[in-house]
């Protein structure tokens, strides 16, 4: 049996630069690719000789895996430095994904902010995919300025694929003629269903927090809230017990859980 | 069935027989350590120990025995899940290997019940869940368990309370009783497993008879005989409740956050990775070693620790110890062997802490 | 087209509220529609309106030598706009464009404050729903404020 500690080496086969420090990747298995992934899984991604760090899965078919990945230390500076050709290794998938497919005729409520687009373009793309299994598609992203938007080239596809894409920034430049605010205010502008509303909602933590409270003040069921939460992530298969958050094990037991089980934790400082 | 041994050089020597490391009891350093053995001598006949918190000291015993102590500074998890490990390693560009080597063929003679039981909860942690640990389990799978049951709890002992109790459970290929005389000692032994009763059929033993009463007697009088007790309750729930309590600032203003209690734990399996290249950068390694939640860094998100605070680190020990563990492997971690109430440096006593925490919380 | 009255019925801002105060209201609204670059109140002047904003967007700005008018925040559909006018001096203190055409309910200020002072009934619940959306903006701002995004956001990467 292969142990789940072993990276499987990967070729970076495209690479597109998404804002100043934040990078995506298409990696293609060199040998056996990893098992299939579900939407909210990721995976532990090795840079040779500099480490591992776990990275959400943004998207790929038939083997190929696609990371977004924001440089923020030292491993993530190396990923990101990747070139096409160059080879990463990868372990995975791990963890609870978002629990796509909701069900059908269900409204979709994505929340994004910043790079916590990323986890949840495959929800996008599956919804997308299947546009006719859902009532409304709402896409709602905040992001700190419109230089740090992600894919942005492909929000009008996606309008135009059946989503309602509406984005804010926190600071407006000169160009920008769009929203100006914190990603909740989006709300005042929707009439949301409680009962058929499946939320997925993805960024840091105290934004997660903001986003879930507004949602379930509005109506919305705690467990129909989805947030992705993040701690240190070491070895991806429950053996570290780097991850823990109370009761959770993030890298098995999430990283998307339930606003039920996540609400009473957030709150407890430095647990 | 059981059987009767006046000495036990022959099983010593049937395991090292077998090609076993028999890995043991033994006086080293002013403590009685885990090492291997090469003979039955080596085990600490005659020797004891005084425990209290943040105490322990041998003291020479009126009689022979070799298992009349308390659990030591050391635990098995040093040698089915050891401090360092190279998980592989790789050249630039090609798929890492891992370390092609058998697992050692380790004896453990004399595993207490507390720590029989501390194996079992890291063979759930590490070699059942949904990716078990190949490495973990091989050695597992290639270990004789020589248990003995509990005839001397300690000062620090509470294995009752935890749950356990000085009888092994399952878990073992042979289990032993001591019995001790007044100037000599004899050991009821008894299979758990065919690999056990194989060995055993290989030893010269005497009918048990009368002596395998005596033992039951010596073992059952032992569960009266803990030294500490955790306070009766839910202890999983007095956790979940008690995040925000008051003392766990009491335990921070006397905890040294030193980690002496998460490396003598014999389930605190918590690891970090390191990774290596060589000089050339061409080959690259990673090396899993033990890591504590006692480490600000344990608890690292880009930019800083989630746990800073000594008072949260403290609970997070704890709480995983006896409350959330429950919800990630479906029992406690903790066993009732004392060794952190033993090795704290300052004799912080999880018996006393939990037992303030949950008069707090009769108060609030 | 809908009678004002009826449109303030729909308006989340007054959803629920007494139909006696309803009818008191509509006598002193009417629907609006407002171009893209339709400047709405300038920094500094007569807060003399408010508006229910029903589709379309408009942000509040503000101009800073030499980075030109600087926008704050964006109000659009659902939300309410404007409350200088409840307080002395009742002078704008941000300025507010339409980005957006806008469909809205535009208010007169002076008469609702005078309803308001007659009927402390009214004042209570139209206070109480500006206080609120007063408090959940002051939040957003105070979370905004965190810089949040700015921060590395990590694992997920």
């Amino acid at each position: 049996m292969k142990s789940a500690m072993m990276p499987q080496p990967y070729r970076v086969t495209a690479r597109r630069e998404e804002t100043a420090d934040t990078v995506t990747l298409d990696l293609a298995p060199l040998a056996a690719p990893l098992p299939p992934y579900a939407p909210g899984q990721f995976t532990m991604v090795y840079a040779f000789g500099v480490g591992e760090v776990p990275i959400s899965i943004s998207g790929g078919e038939n083997g190929v895996i696609t990371h977004t990945v924001r440089s923020v230390g030292a491993v993530t500076r190396a990923v990101c430095a990747a070139r096409v050709g160059d080879t990463l290794g990868l372990r995975g998938p791990f963890g609870a994904g978002w629990g796509v497919p909701a069900p059908f005729g269900a409204d979709l409520v994505l929340v994004a902010g910043g790079i916590g687009l990323a986890p949840l373009r495959p929800v996008l793309d599956h919804a997308l995919r299947e546009r006719d299994r859902y009532r409304h598609v709402l896409l709602l992203i905040g992001a700190r300025t419109p230089g740090d938007l992600l894919y942005s080239s492909d929000h009008a596809a996606w309008a135009r694929a059946g989503a309602d894409v509406r984005v804010t920034v926190d600071r407006a430049d000169r160009s920008w003629t769009g929203r100006v605010g914190l990603v909740t205010a989006l709300f005042d502008e929707l009439w949301l269903d409680p009962g058929r509303t499946t939320a997925y909602v993805c960024g840091p933590e105290l934004m997660m927090r903001f986003t879930a409270d507004a949602l379930r003040a509005r109506g919305i069921p705690e467990p129909a809230i989805r947030v992705s939460l993040e701690r240190n992530m070491r070895c991806g298969v429950g053996w570290c017990g780097h991850c823990q958050l109370g009761p959770l094990l993030l890298c098995r037991d999430g990283p998307v859980v339930g606003y039920d089980h996540a609400a009473p934790l957030l709150t407890v400082k430095e647990l | 069935m059981a059987a009767l041994l006046t000495s036990l050089d022959s099983l010593v020597a049937a395991l090292r027989a077998d090609r076993r490391q028999v890995i043991g009891p033994t006086v080293r350093d002013g403590a009685i350590v885990l090492a291997e053995l090469d003979s039955a001598r080596q085990l600490p006949y005659g020797w004891g120990v005084r425990v209290a918190p943040g105490g322990y000291r041998l003291r020479e015993r009126a009689d022979r025995a070799a298992f009349g102590h308390s659990a030591g500074p050391q635990s098995w998890k040093a040698y089915l899940h050891p401090p360092r490990t190279e998980l592989w390693s790789t050249r630039r560009g090609e798929s890492p290997a891992e370390p092609d080597e058998p697992p050692p063929r380790y004896a453990f003679l004399g595993v207490r019940p507390c720590d029989l039981r501390a194996i079992g909860v890291l063979d759930r942690v590490l070699g059942q869940g949904k990716y078990p640990s190949v490495r973990y389990a091989a050695r597992r799978a290639a270990t004789f368990i020589v248990a003995v049951n509990c005839t001397e709890p300690g000062e620090a002992c509470f294995c009752v309370s935890a749950g356990g109790g000085p009888k092994a459970a399952a878990g073992y290929d042979l289990v032993l009783t001591e019995l001790i005389g007044a100037d000599t000692v004899r050991y009821v032994v008894e299979a758990g497993s065919e690999k056990g009763e194989r060995l055993l059929s290989t030893l010269d033993t005497y009918p048990a008879d009368a002596a395998t009463a005596e033992a039951s007697a010596a073992v059952d009088a032992a569960a009266g005989r803990m030294g500490r007790a955790l306070p009766p309750g839910d202890l999983r729930a007095l956790i979940a409740e008690k995040r925000d309590a008051a003392h766990w600032d009491d335990v921070a203003s006397r905890c040294l956050s030193c980690a002496n209690c998460t490396m003598v734990c014999p389930t605190c399996f918590c690891t970090t990775v390191e990774d290596t290249t060589d000089l050339t950068g061409e080959v690259a390694g990673r090396w899993q070693r033990w890591d504590s939640c006692f480490d600000p860094d344990f608890s690292y998100l880009h930019g800083g620790a989630v746990r800073t605070s000594t008072r949260s680190r403290y609970r997070q020990w704890l709480s995983h110890k006896v409350g959330t563990w429950h919800d990630q492997f479906g029992e406690a971690g903790c066993v009732g062997c004392g060794r952190c109430v033993a090795w704290c440096p300052v004799g912080i006593d999880l018996t006393a802490e939990l037992a303030a925490l949950a008069s707090e919380e009769t108060a609030s | 087209m809908m009678a004002p009255r009826d449109l303030l019925a729909e308006h989340p801002f007054l959803a629920g509220l007494e139909p006696r105060w309803l009818d008191n209201l509509a006598e002193h609204a009417h629907p609006v529609y407002r171009n893209r670059q339709h400047r709405l109140f300038a920094v500094g002047g007569s807060a003399r309106h408010f508006w229910l904003i029903r589709s379309g967007l408009v942000v509040l700005d503000i101009h800073a030598p030499g980075r030109g008018d600087v926008v704050v925040e964006s109000i659009g559909a659902g939300a309410v706009l404007g409350w200088s006018w409840l307080f002395s001096p009742y002078r704008w203190s941000f300025g507010a464009v339409v980005v957006e055409a806008i469909q809205a309910i535009e208010f007169e200020a002076a008469p609702v404050r005078r309803l308001m002072a007659v009927d402390p009934g009214l004042s209570a619940e139209l206070t109480g729903r500006f206080m609120r959306v007063v408090v959940e903006r002051l939040q957003a701002t105070r979370v905004r404020l965190l810089d949040l995004y700015g921060f590395p956001t990590g694992a997920k990467p």
